[in-house]
């Protein structure tokens, strides 16, 4: 298919559209979870989504994926509270409860999965998208709805962006400041997770931990502050998704997910190889 | 019951027993989320080594799993060792890498070969009696059931014999030093056993329960016990009770093995919250 490299088709164009967005914002919460340590974080959330998913279509027998992605979003909110509930209520180490909250979540999603099929309008094909994304699907109506989250994103960072710089570099001067640590933690989780959403959809539940690390890693290797790396990772994640999104465009039977990962994995590794010695992020 | 259910359940019972020997130290020592990483990356090796002897029942596949499993490990360690990345990026960057890798040299080279990236994230426990042992026209057996048998005495053998060892490194690295164990041959050692018995056990039940079994079942125990031994022997409680609990569940309501299995040893960790012990650290044995 190598005539089509310069001819960009209206396909092509909704999908460079979807995952251009995808980058954006997931590189730009990236770096308040990579600085908060928190990388595993979306990770867990998005494969905690599942059972969610599959609940609401067995509810609706909808075929709408935003309709089930609700559902997602609600199961990722439980997730996270249960992760912050046995995080504060036991001594267990933070990557143990993770793993715990992503395998028992994923695998009661995989018990309502296989009771799914047994409805006889079931479509497996719409349950299988969100394990591996098939940004090629995406409709002019899907990429309204992309553009209305992260423009929710966007404005939501830019408006809370004192509180939320301060509680991540240092919670408790925020705390004595009479800024609520709780309010910032839960604005940020529910940033994450509408993230994740419009990830589901694009890259799917493996890949999505590559969007929301690898462009706020690279960021961190270059630039010390803090709002130029939100920028400069907002850059790389768009950089990347465009990139992958046109090598699967261009090389035949290339997925696109793992294309959009490997082009950012690059970008991460010859930041990690190239950039100068760097210092404290401030 | 007839002879298959019988069958089914007693690869269930071995592969949660395998599975949660080493995921107790991995959970003690907070790398937990190595075994999700492995677990996902280890699809480049089985894909690589197909690519090369294009046979899909090979040995060799397993080898080759194991390969990238270590190869994981080595990479996410090499990143945090450069103190550019922290723990938890490095190994969300790495094996996402992997695994795409994987997807994309299967999408380009192995496109007719049925070799289903789902599989190896979802597994199917009810097909792996199907697959036999045969020598010479006499049955042993699944097969699933012999390579996890000797993932579980290799399993079995190191914790027994470098018990000690492994409880020092563990709890207190700088007296594992001074004493002269070497803390990185150690956490090597659980790492390599980690990838065998992630490969050995994801064929009959994927991925994802593979981490479920590594650390929902020690994370039980550690709620429950501050010595590290019965940690073990509770461990091994729970992993069992959730292999009968979850396969009974999914027999009764006909739905996926892995993932009752999987849900199960969630409502043990449940339970457990409930009856945590009160006394706040671990002691060492």
């Amino acid at each position: 298919m190598m005539s089509t490299i310069f001819c960009i088709d209206y396909t092509l164009l909704i999908v460079l559209q979807g995952a251009l967005l995808l980058g954006i914002t997931s590189g730009m919460l990236g770096c308040f979870a990579l600085l908060r340590q928190q990388s595993l974080l979306g990770d867990a959330i998005s494969h905690a989504a599942l059972p969610g998913i599959v609940l609401m279509f067995l509810c609706t027998h909808s075929k709408n994926p935003w309709v089930l992605l609700i559902g997602g979003a609600c199961a990722g909110v439980i997730g996270v509270i249960s992760m912050q509930f046995v995080c504060t209520h036991t001594t267990l180490k933070k990557d143990a409860v993770l793993g715990i909250i992503l395998s028992v979540f994923f695998g009661f999603g995989l018990v309502l999965m296989t009771v799914a099929q047994k409805v006889p309008t079931s479509n497996q094909a719409i349950l299988n998208k969100f394990l591996f994304g098939n940004v090629a699907t995406l409709l002019e109506q899907d990429i309204r709805a992309i553009a209305v989250l992260s423009l929710l994103i966007v404005i939501t960072l830019f408006v809370c962006w004192k509180e939320c710089v301060m509680y991540v570099f240092d919670p408790l001067f925020a705390h004595s400041l009479g800024f609520k640590p709780r309010i910032i933690e839960t604005v940020l989780t529910i940033l994450l997770i509408l993230a994740i959403i419009i990830g589901l959809q694009t890259v799917g539940v493996i890949l999505m931990s590559t969007m929301l690390i690898a462009p706020a890693a690279a960021a961190r290797q270059w630039i010390t502050r803090f709002g130029s790396m939100v920028l400069c990772a907002a850059l790389f994640g768009g950089c990347a998704t465009t990139l992958g999104v046109y090598a699967s465009s261009v090389i035949d039977h290339m997925p696109t997910g793992p294309a959009i990962v490997v082009v950012a994995s690059c970008i991460v590794f010859i930041s990690l190889l190239c950039a100068p010695q760097r210092n404290v992020a401030s | 019951m007839n002879m298959l259910h019988v069958e089914i359940l007693i690869i269930a019972i071995v592969a949660a027993v395998t599975c949660c020997l080493p995921g107790v130290f991995l959970v003690l020592r907070g790398v937990a989320m190595m075994s999700d990483a492995i677990s996902h990356a280890i699809l480049l090796g089985i894909v690589v080594m197909f690519l090369f002897i294009q046979q899909l029942t090979s040995p060799l596949l397993i080898i080759g799993a194991s390969l990238s499993g270590i190869l994981t490990v080595l990479c996410t360690e090499m990143i945090i060792k450069s103190k550019r990345l922290k723990q938890d990026a490095a190994i969300g960057l790495v094996f996402p890498l992997f695994f795409s890798v994987g997807v994309i040299l299967v999408s380009q080279f192995a496109r007719n070969v049925h070799l289903d990236t789902d599989m190896v994230l979802l597994g199917e426990l009810a097909f792996t009696p199907f697959n036999r042992l045969i020598i010479y026209g006499i049955d042993y057996g699944p097969a699933a059931l012999w390579v996890m048998g000797a993932a579980l005495i290799l399993n079995a053998l190191f914790i027994w014999v470098f018990y000690k060892e492994l409880v020092i490194t563990t709890f207190d690295a700088t007296l594992a030093t001074m004493t002269g164990f070497t803390p990185t041959v150690f956490y090597y050692a659980l790492m390599i056993n980690t990838s065998i018995t992630t490969v050995a056990t994801f064929d009959a039940v994927g991925a994802i329960m593979v981490v479920a079994l590594m650390i929902t079942p020690p994370a039980t125990a550690y709620l429950l016990t501050h010595r590290v031994s019965d940690m073990l022997f509770l461990t091994l409680f729970f992993a069992i009770m959730s292999a009968i609990g979850g396969y009974s569940v999914a027999c009764w309501a006909d739905v996926s093995i892995a993932g009752s299995i999987a849900s199960m040893t969630g409502v043990f960790f449940l339970g457990g919250l409930f009856f945590k012990n009160k006394r706040k650290h671990l002691t060492m044995l």
